[in-house]
């Protein structure tokens, strides 16, 4: 008897035929936008995320100062975020690992990002300096993401060529929300219900 | 105008609404454009194919009775979508290759109504006349089948005396659907109620369609429901024209 | 029956299934509010995209190159996969996956799971599975919590709940949800607090979660889910073993590939740039997410649909549901009426092909064919045709002596010139059946009255005009 896999894969073969036809795919799809700043803070405000534009030489005081009048002490700080940050609270490194009750309690969290993308308000996550490990990003109620220039594309495109397709990734469009009541969009279920995004420039 | 235009009138308005057809013929007659009706013709098939039969000699039939034309016109958007988008199909799932392609060379020479006038004549403007409040419904197979787009519309906005109002979630289908309306009369029957709701909202006198059929199952409810709204064929007002 | 529990269509047929909706009033105002929201959402959002038809063409491409080469790319992905990590899991059908899954959960020692939405555990029936096994699998999106805490079934692919409004939502929470606060209301906010309140300590303890995938990609074995709450990131990132269930048709060639599946389908599943959420895993990352992966690549009948030219393109399906948000039967019906897993338009030619038409032989006829789900598909699945297709299977599959006689009776009269014209005079004797008439023609009149008959033919006409 066969087993399930080879059984599958003949199933497969006998139902396409021998011939494997090649299928050109036509990629005449915008590539590039012109999606700038304007249009991710746009969107990330019209997804009820809070954004800030800070000059590169003020980001430091601007994110103690926001995590000051956010009543942030207890945050997670991923390896990779600057000390300067954050020295002045109580931050919870991940070395040894966090466990996740210990998350659950904390205040918040501050990461950067590998890439962002401006037409869909999209931040994105790829466990490297400054984001660490998936839950880090996940379990805390608030969530701080700096976003530097460099790392905002316009488009999906974009960012898609950006990306280590074997990292672990997570795309972040404004905070948890659902539409599962009336297609009513509300905000905030499990993940982190407030999303705060600094751009430096 | 030397090309050799012949009129599908469809079973339907054969049978049912030789209104519609006698108007088709006229409107095409006071634009300068002859047309013939090859007696040999009967029905596309398309109720048939689907209801799940598919009768391929039904298309033979008319391929063979078409394909001599330049050009062949359709008083329906369904019926000209049937011969665009299905009698190939059918013709290949009864192992008939040969027919197939002669089915495609026939259908790309078919046109809906409003496709012939404004696309081959070139005509918008057909000097019609028709003073009366008229709503019009774009019916699905014209609107997403064969994309007429707004060309009946076009063609009614430039009939004189016209008081054109559009119809309320126009883009809804009227639940019709062939054997859907008797297969599925529970949820038909919603979909009706709903569009004669918009059409009674919208005070008119007249349900205009390009489409007998839908006008069939529409104007069958206008009717139980007394309404007095009247259905026509996009061809009956685009044929009206001033009494002399 | 049990939450959850696969059925299939003709029992009762759809059409006694949508008289009973139909009579819903409740019922059709929660849907025609819901798809209408979502409908409104989605076309402003396609309105702003200069190259959605592009978009779409890209997508079925890919799909159907997919489709096309499924044996390769299947094991380019589980040859991708088991490098980083991940067990690959092959199931024929249902029961296959249903016990895979449960050996693998008895084997961690666990009792409990926590589950991500998945259509393709749905259609397994999954969870009653793993419950006859002494497993308990607790839904954790809001919808299916909905569905499952009521005892209730799904109705939409994308918004399972679609069929209930925050009342009724809120009448099950206080009932079903032990620690539903007891001065609830049918704010949405507050409903969404209480289902976060009611399954945070399931998320932080569970050791083992199930999920099904959005993508799978063959070229890096990776998968992706998308989703809104987070409940997704928290199945697919706390436990210490992940089991995902995979319709084979779910593969994606490339990494590259996402750049256009992630325009399509929040667009047009939930009217959204991007949905909150997308993760994206590749097997096993050591110190980060589940250390155990697991990966059931399921068949269940998608073979069958392979097979079929015309039906093949079903396949194609990212679940976005906007055939069902647009589709003037699935407002009224709803997506029980369907009576299996995925209702509405793709529903109507996904079912009958999955598990034959003969066991589903009204669906493809749940239909009027007006082609507003063929318009709005972001991977362009041509579903009236599919439709028509198999209606002509059902016909050939059984007898319907009755409408096949009349069938063929219509079509000899339309095959000969003088049996037409013979046939045509006969239209007058339908003056008498304008409000009755016998069955089938009674179906008509029950709510629609029959032309008054011409006096004469248009051929007739016609030939008294040119002929003479």
């Amino acid at each position: 008897m066969m087993n399930a896999r080879d059984e599958v894969l003949a199933r497969v073969r006998d139902a396409i035929g021998c011939a494997h036809a090649a299928t050109d795919v036509p990629r005449d799809y915008r590539v590039r936008s012109d999606d700038g700043i304007e249009q991710f803070l746009d969107r990330l405000h019209h997804y009820q995320a809070q954004t800030h534009r800070i000059p590169a030489a003020e980001l430091d005081e601007a994110v103690r100062t926001i995590l000051a009048d956010r009543g942030v002490r207890r945050i997670v700080a991923p390896a990779g975020i600057p000390d300067k940050w954050i020295d002045h609270l109580e931050p919870l490194r991940d070395e040894p690992a966090l466990d996740a009750q210990t998350l659950d309690a904390a205040d918040g969290v501050i990461t950067t990002c590998t890439a962002a993308i401006a037409q869909s308000g999209t931040i994105i996550l790829d466990g490297g300096p400054g984001m660490g490990r998936r839950i880090l990003s996940l379990v805390p109620d608030y969530h701080l993401c700096v976003v530097g220039l460099d790392q905002l594309v316009g488009s999906l495109p974009e960012a898609i060529e950006k990306l280590e397709p074997t990292r672990p990734l997570t795309f972040i469009s404004g905070p948890s929300a659902t539409v599962d009541i009336e297609m009513v969009r509300v905000r905030g279920v499990h993940g982190p219900r407030r999303l705060e995004v600094i751009v430096a420039e | 105008m030397a090309r050799r235009v012949a009129l599908f009138a469809t079973c339907l308005i054969d049978a049912l609404f030789p209104d519609a057809g006698r108007a088709t013929v006229q409107l095409l007659e006071r634009l300068g454009q002859p047309v013939e009706f090859p007696l040999e013709q009967t029905c596309c098939g398309q109720m048939h194919a689907n209801s799940g039969y598919f009768e391929a000699d039904l298309v033979r039939r008319y391929v063979d009775v078409f394909a001599p034309y330049d050009a062949v016109v359709v008083p329906s958007g369904s019926c000209a979508g049937a011969i665009r988008h299905q009698h190939p199909m059918v013709a290949r799932a009864a192992g008939d290759d040969a027919l197939a392609a002669r089915a495609e060379a026939t259908a790309a020479k078919t046109y809906e109504l409003s496709q012939f006038l404004v696309d081959v004549l070139g005509v918008e403007d057909v000097g019609a006349y028709f003073p009366h409040r008229v709503t019009y419904h774009p019916t699905c197979h014209s609107l997403r089948m064969l994309g007429v787009g707004d060309r009946p519309l076009r063609l009614l906005r430039n009939v004189r005396g016209i008081d054109l109002v559009e119809l309320p979630r126009w883009d809804e289908c009227c639940g019709f659907g062939g054997t859907f309306a008797i297969k599925n009369v529970d949820t038909s029957a919603a979909m009706l109620a709903d569009k004669m709701e918009a059409v009674i909202e919208t005070r008119a006198e007249v349900l205009c369609a390009g489409d007998r059929s839908c006008l069939m199952h529409i104007g069958g409810g206008l009717d139980r429901n007394r309404t007095g709204i009247r259905t026509l064929h996009l061809a009956e007002i685009l044929a009206s024209a001033e009494a002399a | 029956m049990s939450s959850g529990e696969t059925i299939w269509t003709d029992d009762p047929p759809f059409p006694e299934n949508a008289k009973r909706a139909l009579t819903d009033s409740q019922l059709r105002r929660n849907l025609r509010k819901a798809t209408t929201t979502i409908r409104e959402r989605r076309d402003g959002l396609i309105g702003e995209m200069a190259d959605w038809q592009e978009l779409r063409a890209a997508g079925a491409a890919i799909k159907d190159d997919v489709l096309r080469n499924l044996d390769r790319y299947l094991e380019q992905f589980e040859q991708a996969a088991t490098a980083h990590g991940a067990q690959v899991h092959w199931a024929r059908d249902a029961d296959e996956a249903n016990s895979t899954v449960a050996s693998l959960i008895e084997a961690t020692g666990k009792r409990e799971v926590i589950k991500v939405k998945s259509m393709a555990t749905q259609e397994i029936g999954l969870v009653p599975a793993l419950a006859r096994r002494g497993i308990d699998a607790y839904e954790t999106d809001l919808a299916e919590m909905i569905v499952q805490l009521g005892h209730d079934r799904p109705s939409h692919i994308v918004v399972p709940a679609i069929h209930k409004n925050r009342a009724e939502i809120r009448e099950i929470f206080l009932r079903e949800m032990e620690d539903a606060p007891p001065d609830l209301t049918d704010d949405p906010q507050e409903l969404a607090e209480a289902a976060r309140r009611h399954l945070r300590r399931k998320f932080l303890e569970s050791k083992v979660a199930i999920s099904g995938a959005n993508f799978a990609i063959a070229q890096t074995g990776s998968l992706l889910v998308a989703e809104s709450e987070g409940n997704g990131r928290m199945c697919l990132t706390l436990p210490e073993t992940l089991i995902s269930v995979v319709g084979i048709e779910k593969l994606i060639p490339t990494f590259r590939d996402l750049e256009v599946f992630l325009q399509l389908l929040p667009r047009s599943a939930t009217g959204e740039r991007m949905n909150p959420y997308n993760t994206v895993w590749t097997g096993v990352t050591p110190g980060d997410g589940p250390q155990e992966v697991h990966i059931v690549l399921l068949d269940n009948g998608r073979t069958n649909v392979l097979r079929d030219e015309i039906g093949r393109q079903a396949l194609r399906c990212i679940r976005c549901a906007a055939c069902l948000n647009v589709c003037p039967v699935y407002q009224r019906t709803g997506g029980h009426a369907y009576g299996a897993t995925y209702p509405g338009p793709i529903g109507a030619v996904l079912t009958p092909q999955l598990v034959g038409v003969e066991h589903a032989s009204k669906l493809p006829f749940a239909s009027s064919l007006c082609g507003y789900c063929y318009e709005v598909c972001p991977v362009k699945i041509d579903i009236p045709t599919v439709l028509v297709k198999l209606r002509h299977d059902v016909v050939r599959a059984q007898r319907h002596p009755a409408q096949d006689a009349a069938f063929a009776a219509a079509a000899g009269a339309m095959k000969g010139r003088r049996r037409w014209t013979r046939a045509l005079r006969l239209a007058p004797l339908m003056r008498f059946m304008r409000r009755g008439g016998p069955p089938p023609l009674s179906r008509w009149t029950a709510v629609r009255d029959l032309p008054e008959p011409p006096r004469q033919s248009f051929r007739d006409w016609w030939v008294k005009e040119h002929e003479q």
